[in-house]
């Protein structure tokens, strides 16, 4: 079973409190962006075989969104985070570096 | 290749069965192909099949990492419907369980299909409202459904408790014409064509990259060594997005952990298939006896084939609630297979960005019963080089221009 820590109230949530919500960091385009920049938006997925940066949130808790990284080929959580941030923080990338040294980065 | 027939066994039987030859060659791979198919799983060896049959396509390789029918194809619930909402889902579906039907006959190999019929149970009044709307729009399809009453329920299917106390049977979309088979014998009996018809099916063979000339496709690199190719096929279901991203382009696709479960064989007490959607569980007993038992797929990216528990509990619990009787039933055996799921639920049959590079999958949790289906249409484009009428909706192009198949609306649930 997946357990997650949410970074707000700091518990340690197994799956069945959390709603999962899809890969995090998309970049919103709106009024202005090409027909393609919206279509990627809305449904292009990197859908990576390795280190995933999703979103979560605490349905049965706290209610809030936040983000993890995490392993879609051995389902390893390298971290969680708070949810008001474009990039994964520094602490994150050091600690998926350390565990995936061979890791290239977010595409 | 021999013929299986009555005759072969008794001739088989006298010489103690010392006659009979391989299904399939397993050849090392030629330097060039005219055509490459990546996934030797149902839907890439029906693909090659039709691709012969159809086209007269015979200088194929189908290539597969692992072995055939290993992946999604041997991890399903080997349930094949048709009764859909949406006109061109209908239409391939419906193709795909005719084709089923003279499976056996057409391939010489037994296949066991079973049209046991399948059920699938209204327990709100939406879902009521939502399967009289699909039994008139299949009459429009000229797919056979109809809808049927709680009675005529509980006289199908004795062991189901039509009263609650959660959610009541109130009526169910009947397809009598629907069924099972068994799901190897399908692998199997493509490949053994395929094989006949001069084609290679290399396994353990791995796509490590997809080389491209000035935007049209030349070939693959593979743990075998360079292989070129004319046309290349994209048939890899949980995979498409890597293979897409060797070959350059992005998907809408998301891979989800689906996962099935057996009881312990029982005496037969269940001669078709129920689903229930609102509480997520369906069910069906095997040949063997075996209560096969499907639910929801997990809701984030996994490529692990294995799931979560608490799915598989929400699941039991909601069949124990319908199905009294398999309370005390012990569960011998669970799986996961990997779906790629689409935005809009509905499968990708399409040309990609890249020249000569084809692409089939996004069947998400339907893809066993679309196996001959998705095949034909499959061959259809590779062929032809533009898809035909079975896949003219199901192209990547969709996305962009906001055409959905909204099957996900249409059944509100995985499907």
């Amino acid at each position: 079973m997946l357990i997650l820590q949410c970074p707000y109230c700091g518990i340690q949530c197994d799956e069945t409190e959390l709603a999962p919500g899809g890969e995090a960091h998309l970049k919103r385009y709106g009024p202005g962006s090409t027909d393609e920049e919206f279509e990627a938006y809305l449904f292009e997925r990197k859908n990576p075989l390795g280190v995933h940066f999703e979103r979560w949130r605490h349905a049965n808790g706290c209610g809030k969104w936040f983000l993890a990284a995490r392993s879609t080929t051995t389902l390893e959580v390298f971290g969680t985070y708070k949810a008001q941030t474009t990039e994964p923080p520094a602490e994150i990338v050091a600690a998926i570096k350390a565990k995936l040294p061979d890791w290239e980065g977010r595409q | 290749m021999r013929r299986y027939s009555a005759f072969a066994i008794a001739r088989e039987a006298l010489r103690h069965h010392t006659g009979w030859e391989r299904a399939w060659r397993s050849p090392e791979p030629k330097k060039r192909y005219n055509v490459i198919v990546i996934g030797a799983g149902g839907h890439g060896l029906a693909t090659a099949y039709y691709l012969g049959k159809n086209y007269g396509i015979r200088d194929i390789a189908v290539l597969e990492k692992g072995w055939l029918g290993g992946g999604n194809t041997g991890r399903n619930t080997t349930i094949i419907r048709s009764n859909y909402l949406q006109d061109p889902s209908a239409a391939i579906y419906e193709k795909s369980r005719s084709l089923y039907e003279t499976f056996s006959q057409d391939l010489n190999y037994n296949a066991m299909f079973s049209p046991r019929g399948v059920m699938m149970l209204a327990q709100t009044q939406h879902e009521i409202r939502g399967y009289q709307r699909t039994a008139h729009a299949n009459v429009l399809q000229g797919v056979q459904t109809e809808f049927i009453s709680p009675e005529r329920v509980k006289e199908i299917v004795p062991i189901i408790n039509v009263g609650g106390p959660r959610y009541p049977v109130l009526g169910a979309l009947w397809q009598p014409r629907a069924g099972s088979a068994r799901h190897d014998a399908i692998a199997w009996g493509y490949a053994r064509a395929c094989s006949g018809m001069g084609m290679d099916i290399i396994q353990k063979c791995e796509v490590t990259g997809v080389r491209s000339e000035g935007g049209v496709v030349t070939g693959v690199n593979t743990s075998k060594g360079d292989i070129d190719c004319e046309k290349l096929a994209i048939v890899v279901a949980g995979h498409s997005g890597h293979l897409a991203g060797m070959a350059g382009f992005r998907l809408p696709i998301e891979s989800v952990a689906l996962q099935a479960l057996v009881s312990e064989p029982i005496k037969p007490c269940m001669d078709c298939v129920v689903m229930a959607n609102t509480v997520h569980g369906y069910m069906s007993q095997s040949d063997k006896g075996e209560m096969v038992i499907g639910g929801g797929a997990d809701g984030y990216n996994n490529y692990t084939q294995r799931g979560s528990f608490h799915h598989i509990e929400e699941t039991i619990r909601a069949l124990v609630e319908t199905f009294p009787m398999i309370s005390r039933l012990k569960m011998m055996r669970m799986w996961g297979g990997i779906v790629d799921m689409t935005g809009d639920r509905s499968p990708i049959i399409s040309k990609t960005p890249l020249g000569n590079i084809f692409i089939n999958c996004g069947w998400g949790t339907g893809g066993f019963k679309s196996i001959p289906g998705s095949g034909w249409a499959m061959a259809e484009l590779v062929a032809k080089g533009e898809p035909g009428p079975l896949a003219a909706e199901f192209g990547l192009d969709r996305f962009k221009e906001g055409r959905f198949i909204d099957e996900s609306v249409a059944a509100g649930v995985a499907h």
